[in-house]
């Protein structure tokens, strides 16, 4: 089992920190693990991605150009990472503020309105959470109970109090994934 | 089994040095590794080892710093990117001059000038082959993964004390930058000053009654060149007894990737797909970039079809590849410039076009 | 004077004057009439009679003084052009209760190693600088060093010193002791019995706020440089007297502690 996932959006959407979660699970599972991020003057409010691969063997190239899921968050990285995918992977995107919705027939694109659903119940902050919840349930590389030890592991001890609400929002994230056909 | 953590490079560097029990960082902040003394700052290992964490004016200090700490028998470090390295190369060249050990680490960055913050492997001949005046080599260590980032500060301070010699560890971005599972190497307590006195007291400078004085100056040109022959003399006792490398699919291989660091990792991915179609490449990974491992290669790479070497530069290893198999086989060069990583695609494709094709 | 005389003379009894016992026997490679050997010899006398020989590393520096280590007994490092007072802060971060000194001259502490010199007195690292000003730069031939007053001549300002080609003479002592890690700043010369005993007590004074851990203590010697200047030793004086002094005044700029961190807690309180 190898997965190589690329996360991209906005800096401050918690690209970087759902990717983290990603490879802390893997970790749990005892996975192999990478997270590359893309770094520099983006990071500070601009665009913002991160390659995680997990895989039950050694991982090779932490930098890659084709990937089995994308999470796509925002239109510039729509314009990118969508022709990136794997024919048969999987991309994943929230439509708010994407004005042209991806077209690829060979592979399987999932929509998760996970903006509205933050607004909705009330904190923007689990927005990543959500997308993560999504994520796990098109492709379950990693076991909810993993994910929470995970996220103990990657959020400091201070904030331990929000482990119930972030799987609450993985939960629904779960739930109002849609795939578009 | 150590402690198992998920860390960037440039953290776990941080880390291995409290562990390693060294004693002494100085260092300024450049991208992109400034995670290492923030990661110190952080840890506060003067409260938890007596580790002193300094945050220098400059490269120029840091590295002078560290000529003042290696002097005291100390095991001192400084880390930094490309420029602030740059910088760094008169006080490394004095390092190496006055025969002091230390350890410094370049997550390297893309160059000329201020250049990119992104990825690169062009200080490989800044590294490897002087960088500072005079005739003199450093231990250069090329990590190519986060794991290596932790192993390779404990066995370059070995190898720095064991032949009185700066040792560099160079990284790049990519390295520095990305998280990956990691197992922590166990504490290894400071040294005393009567340890450091046992180990380096005929030569360091701790205060003693032995007038000992740490130089690089000889102005009798007889003597100088006695010195110059020693440390010749070193390095090829380096070039001996201290060649690492590693060789992947290589049994069956009929051409060959030749890549260190990050690189190194992109040709992997690419042997993986390239023996999906059925052409037989393995890797041949120098990990010690000097003492360079020439024989090894020679041996190897005599087997071959042909040969790429695989860089984040404009060819700067390609030419010591060349050398190890003295020309009998080509030798081919992929690289990517500028902080761009090359993707396993891309070097597949070269390897098809300038060797299995042809 | 008959043998037996000579001997009578010679008698321990009879001592008045002796070199210190850290100053190695070594023919200094000095010029006649330069300063560095009467300060060599005074941070040696100081170092003996606080009986810390044992406990101190000196950093010496590139110019005339290079060779400093060949002629006080105790442990040196020898640092690249301007640098001691980076190699002097780790070490003394290091060895927090060895007594650690730089030796400077003008070019490396003024000019290349301004900003090591500006930071580690800015950090208040605890240690003793000593810095030798004869506005020039000796070893390499006389050139203009950044002390060098205006009018000058050296090798590389033939006509003397011009401001507009060559900017100011700088006052980095002035500078220095405005700096909050600093406990002790002075000017002092050596070009007289009294001049040297005034030197020796400043330099023992600052080893001692070493040991008291007061913050960084900076002794400038205003000292001449006949070969480089052109004229003879007693000249030399004399012309160091009239004009250095007039732009390099003597005597103590700042004798305290360094700041004290808590007044600078209510800048963001």
């Amino acid at each position: 089992m190898t997965e190589e996932i690329i996360i991209a959006g906005f800096g401050g959407q918690g690209v970087l920190s759902m990717g983290k979660i990603i490879a802390y699970s893997g970790i749990m599972q005892d996975y192999e693990v990478c997270w590359m991020p893309s770094y520099g003057p983006e990071m500070r409010g601009g665009t913002a991605n991160v390659t995680v691969i997990v895989s039950d063997k050694a991982i090779s190239s932490p930098i890659l150009h084709q990937f089995d899921t994308a999470i796509v968050l925002n239109q510039p990285s729509m314009d990118k990472f969508e022709a990136q995918v794997k024919p048969g992977g999987i991309l994943i995107y929230d439509p708010n503020g994407i004005t042209k919705p991806p077209t690829r027939k060979d592979i399987k694109v999932y929509k998760i309105d996970a903006t509205e659903i933050a607004a909705k119940m009330g904190n923007v902050k689990i927005f990543n959470m959500i997308v993560l919840g999504a994520y796990l349930k098109v492709r379950p590389v990693v076991s909810l109970e993993n994910v929470m030890k995970g996220l103990a592991k990657s959020i400091p001890a201070r904030h331990h109090n929000l482990l119930p609400l972030n799987e609450e929002a993985i939960k629904i994230g779960g739930d109002n994934i849609i795939e578009v056909k | 089994m150590g402690e198992l953590r998920l860390m960037k490079g440039n953290e776990v560097i941080a880390e291995a040095a409290i562990r390693a029990g060294v004693d002494g960082y100085f260092g300024y902040p450049i991208t992109p590794q400034s995670e290492v003394m923030e990661t110190l700052m952080i840890r506060k290992p003067w409260e938890e080892t007596g580790m002193v964490v300094l945050q220098a004016e400059s490269e120029v200090a840091s590295i002078n710093m560290v000529y003042g700490g290696a002097s005291c028998g100390k095991k001192v470090m400084t880390s930094s990117s490309s420029p602030g390295y740059s910088l760094m190369q008169e006080g490394i060249s004095y390092l190496a001059g006055a025969e002091l050990p230390c350890v410094v680490v370049n997550v390297s960055r893309g160059g000329p000038g201020l250049g990119t913050i992104q990825p690169s492997q062009a200080d490989y001949l800044q590294v490897t082959k002087g960088g500072g005046h005079g005739d003199y080599h450093v231990i250069a260590l090329a990590p190519n993964s986060v794991q290596e980032m932790n192993d390779f500060v404990a066995l370059a301070f070995d190898l720095a004390f064991k032949y009185r010699i700066p040792a560099v560890i160079l990284s790049d971005g990519a390295i520095g930058q990305m998280m990956e599972k990691v197992e922590l190497s166990d504490y290894v307590p400071r040294r005393t000053e009567e340890q450091i006195r046992k180990e380096c007291g005929d030569w360091c400078t701790l205060g003693s009654n032995r007038h000992n004085v740490v130089t690089s100056l000889e102005l009798d040109s007889t003597i100088m060149e006695e010195r110059n022959v020693k440390l010749l003399k070193k390095y090829e006792e380096i070039s001996k007894n201290e060649v690492r490398y590693e060789e992947y699919m290589t049994e069956d291989a009929e051409y060959l990737f030749v890549a260190f660091g990050s690189c190194s990792r992109i040709c992997k991915k690419s042997i993986e797909m390239a023996r999906e179609k059925g052409i037989k490449v393995g890797l041949f990974r120098p990990i010690t970039l000097f003492p360079f491992p020439t024989q090894q290669l020679k041996a190897l790479g005599q087997k071959m079809k042909g040969i790429m070497s695989v860089e984040m530069n404009a060819g700067q290893m390609v030419d010591d590849v060349r050398l190890a198999v003295e020309c009998k086989v080509p030798v081919e060069f992929k690289g990517r410039n500028g902080g761009i990583i090359p993707s396993p695609d891309e070097v597949l494709e070269a390897l098809e076009e300038k060797l299995v094709r042809k | 004077m008959t043998d037996q005389e000579l001997k009578e003379i010679m008698k321990p009894e009879n001592i008045v004057y002796k070199k210190s016992g850290l100053l190695r026997d070594n023919i200094m490679h000095y010029c006649p009439g330069c300063s560095h050997g009467v300060t060599h010899k005074l941070i040696a006398e100081v170092i003996e009679e606080l009986g810390i020989k044992e406990q101190t590393i000196g950093i010496s520096p590139v110019g005339c003084s290079v060779f400093a280590y060949n002629y006080i007994d105790v442990d040196w490092q020898e640092a690249a052009h301007g640098r001691a007072p980076a190699l002097a802060t780790a070490v003394k971060r290091l060895l927090p209760d060895k007594y650690v000194f730089t030796y400077q001259g003008d070019g490396d502490l003024a000019s290349i190693g301004a900003a090591e010199i500006l930071h580690a007195c800015n950090r208040g690292e605890n240690i003793v600088c000593i810095f030798v000003n004869n506005a020039i730069y000796g070893m390499t031939g006389g050139q203009m060093a950044p002390t060098t007053l205006v009018g000058m001549k050296t090798a590389t300002t033939p006509y003397g010193r011009n401001v507009d080609r060559n900017g100011y003479p700088m006052k980095i002592t002035e500078l220095i002791a405005q700096l909050p890690g600093t406990c002790y700043v002075t000017r002092q010369s050596v070009e007289t019995p009294a001049a040297v005993r005034k030197t020796k007590q400043a330099i023992k004074k600052a080893f001692l706020n070493q040991k008291e851990k007061k913050g960084t203590s900076f002794i400038e010697v205003v000292s001449t440089c006949n070969s480089g200047w052109k004229i003879d030793p007693i000249k030399a004086n004399k012309w160091m007297q009239e004009h250095m002094f007039k732009f390099y005044p003597l005597g103590d700029m700042k004798d305290s502690v360094k700041d004290d961190p808590e007044s600078y807690k209510q800048y963001i309180e």
